[in-house]
């Protein structure tokens, strides 16, 4: 490896010069390791993202050229012309609040239980993280059996109690909630909660005993230790929890979806953002009026990340990181 | 309320036991007991909520026409059909869906370990110009929604004629296609000392190869995500695969779900233990390598 640079060697002025040769083929071999990256992000992230921008301007429906459209694809969005996408943005937007505040909450709450470190806490975590793993193909599978209105064992439960189960899935009001109970078991003691567990085993334990020393109580420990310091973990989880619940599909394409042509649920229930993309563009073939589609929401999902971002110097305390 | 420190031990201070101890310690200690008492229930409570739709579902599973569509539903089955879950291969070629994910995870999964290493370990141990500018590009693309990229990629894999072929789902992985992954390593290589690598490039050894065995709890960790991401994984496989015997699981279990019926019977028994079986090798998988799970995601959560 270093051959070519000993002979020159000799001289003061040859070492240095040995020196820059060796700074610069280091610099080389870092460009050879990263080039795969390189690659990959001119051909499969930066190169699409401009031909989406460019397509977002077009008709293109496969068969024949895109054809030049101007702003029409935006225009269609907001005037009302495609009669779902005001619909669609608010159903999503609904969707991501309740369940990220929920996934937080909870996945928060099941993080405080596990660390009181009581004997078993490793079965605990486990139980809690299975739902986690599994595919959501298959959870969707599982849970449109457990919420069939008439078989399945929800109403059987509320039935006992004496309350009349909803239709779930089926009831154009009780579609979203059903898919947010899915995805709140699916994910409430997955990543978030062991994100949650780290974070705060990372608060040290002066904390706590200066605290008892002052006599707090439990939810002063809480509320005044406990919370603050886990500012900057809560602060990752909502940035992480926006972006995927925002990007819900899977769930709402099968748990809804009956049968073909139903995905989405009773009338439009679960028609969400990212199912418009994606029928939009594979079953209508507006590849042009799709891209549009994928612009807007990726122009949504940043500002809505720098907003987080910017709204974060106001609670976040990061001296404890 | 219940975890409520003895007022006692407020005065006393640190290291300074009151006078009024044995009669502090023992509320405190059944303050204790209760509130242990309290968190085991809730736990178990939890932990029964988050098993339940798994038990219902093997229930279901091993029932037979007759006890599966009853008002109100029935608990346990009187005669269970563990006929089911042979009947099920038979049915639907799961075996074939079996093999295509594995071959696509298994592949997938050995792309993306390997383009993570080698890019991650650019950029931890190497100067050049453009180096922090570039590595802040794959941060940013740490928050881009695949579905942005989605379209324009399609529109790739149709003009390479790569459609309904494993190609699309398996080689963006050579090409670092998670940038997570980047920056995990990326950590990982900053905190081993870079003596090491001088020490092995004087002894004429590849730093790599010296490296590997530091990495390797890292990479297990990168190998469960991958893997767990394309096993689980529905709109790529759902916007590149149309032959059914090319599908995955996932598809296979979506496209089974679409049949009204079973050989004459109720579809239920059978999805439920095809669901089981699809989400039965990760959570086994989950059992075998907890450990680097674990410390996967909290790695990912340190520095966010």
């Amino acid at each position: 490896m270093t051959t070519a640079s000993v002979e020159v060697g000799r001289t003061r002025k040859g070492l240095l010069l040995a020196n820059a040769s060796r700074r610069q083929r280091r610099a080389i071999y870092g460009y050879l390791f990263i080039s795969p990256w390189i690659i990959g992000f001119i051909t499969l992230v930066a190169g699409p993202m401009i031909a989406s921008l460019y397509l977002s301007f077009t008709k293109y429906n496969l068969l024949r050229p895109p054809v030049w459209v101007g702003l029409q694809n935006y225009r269609v969005m907001f005037d009302g012309t495609d009669a779902l996408f005001v619909g669609t943005v608010k159903r999503t937007i609904i969707f991501a609040v309740v369940s990220v505040v929920l996934s937080l909450a909870g996945s928060l709450a099941c993080a405080l239980l596990l660390n009181t470190r009581v004997n078993g806490t490793n079965l605990f975590r486990t139980a809690f993280f299975i739902p986690s793993l599994t595919p959501v193909v298959a959870a969707a599978i599982l849970w449109r059996w457990i919420l069939q209105p008439k078989y399945g064992p929800m109403n059987g439960l509320l039935n006992l109690v004496g309350i009349p189960g909803p239709a779930w899935l089926q009831s154009t009001q009780w579609a979203i909630p059903s898919i947010i109970l899915i995805r709140f078991w699916r994910t409430v003691g997955g990543t978030t909660m062991i994100v949650f567990l780290a974070g705060l085993q990372a608060i040290p334990e002066e904390m706590y005993d200066a605290a008892h020393v002052d006599g707090a109580s439990a939810w002063q420990r809480l509320r005044n230790v406990t919370l603050p310091l886990l500012t900057p973990t809560i602060f990752y989880n909502l940035i992480v929890g926006t972006i995927g619940a925002l990007q819900v599909f899977a769930l709402a394409y099968i748990a809804s979806g009956g049968s073909v042509g139903t995905e989405g649920g009773p009338a439009y229930a679960t028609w969400f953002y990212i199912l418009h993309l994606y029928n939009s563009a594979f079953s209508y073939l507006q590849m042009g009026y799709a891209s549009a589609l994928a612009w807007v929401f990726f122009i949504a999902v940043l500002t809505l990340t720098l907003i987080q971002f910017a709204g974060s110097r106001h609670w976040v305390y990061y001296e404890a990181a | 309320m219940v975890m409520r420190n003895p007022p006692a031990a407020v005065p006393a201070g640190p290291g300074l036991p009151a006078k009024s101890k044995p009669q502090a310690e023992r509320t405190y200690l059944l303050q204790r007991k209760l509130s242990r008492g309290l968190v085991y229930a809730a736990c178990i409570v939890l932990s029964v909520v988050f098993v339940a739709p798994f038990l219902w579902s093997i229930l279901s599973s091993l029932k037979g026409p007759s006890e599966i569509y009853v008002f109100p539903p029935s608990w346990l089955p009187k005669d269970p059909r563990w006929n089911t879950y042979i009947e099920v291969w038979r049915q639907v070629p799961f075996g074939r869906f079996y093999w295509n994910t594995i071959f696509i995870t298994v592949f997938s999964t050995f792309g993306a370990v390997l383009s993570s290493t080698l890019i991650a370990y650019g950029f931890a141990r190497f100067e050049f110009p453009g180096r922090n500018a570039l590595f802040m590009v794959v941060i940013a693309t740490l928050i881009l929604p695949q579905q942005v990229t989605l379209i324009p990629r399609y529109l790739i894999f149709r003009q390479l004629k790569w459609l309904d072929s494993y190609l699309p789902l398996i080689v963006p992985n050579y090409f670092a296609g998670n940038a997570f992954f980047i920056f995990m390593l990326r950590q990982f290589f900053m905190g081993i000392p870079r003596a090491l690598d001088e020490a092995a490039e004087i002894d004429g050894a590849s730093p790599l190869r010296i490296l590997f065995p530091a990495l390797k709890p890292a990479v297990a960790s990168i190998a469960i995500f991958s893997f767990l991401f394309n096993w689980n994984d529905f709109i790529r496989p759902l916007i590149y695969l149309n032959t059914t015997e090319k599908y995955t699981l996932a598809l296979g279990l979506r496209h089974f779900q679409q049949q009204p019926e079973v050989g004459g019977d109720p579809p239920e028994p059978y999805l439920m233990a095809a669901s089981l079986m699809v989400a039965l090798p990760p959570i086994l998988l989950f059992f075998v390598a907890q450990r680097f799970f674990v410390r996967g995601v909290v790695l990912s959560g340190i520095k966010g």
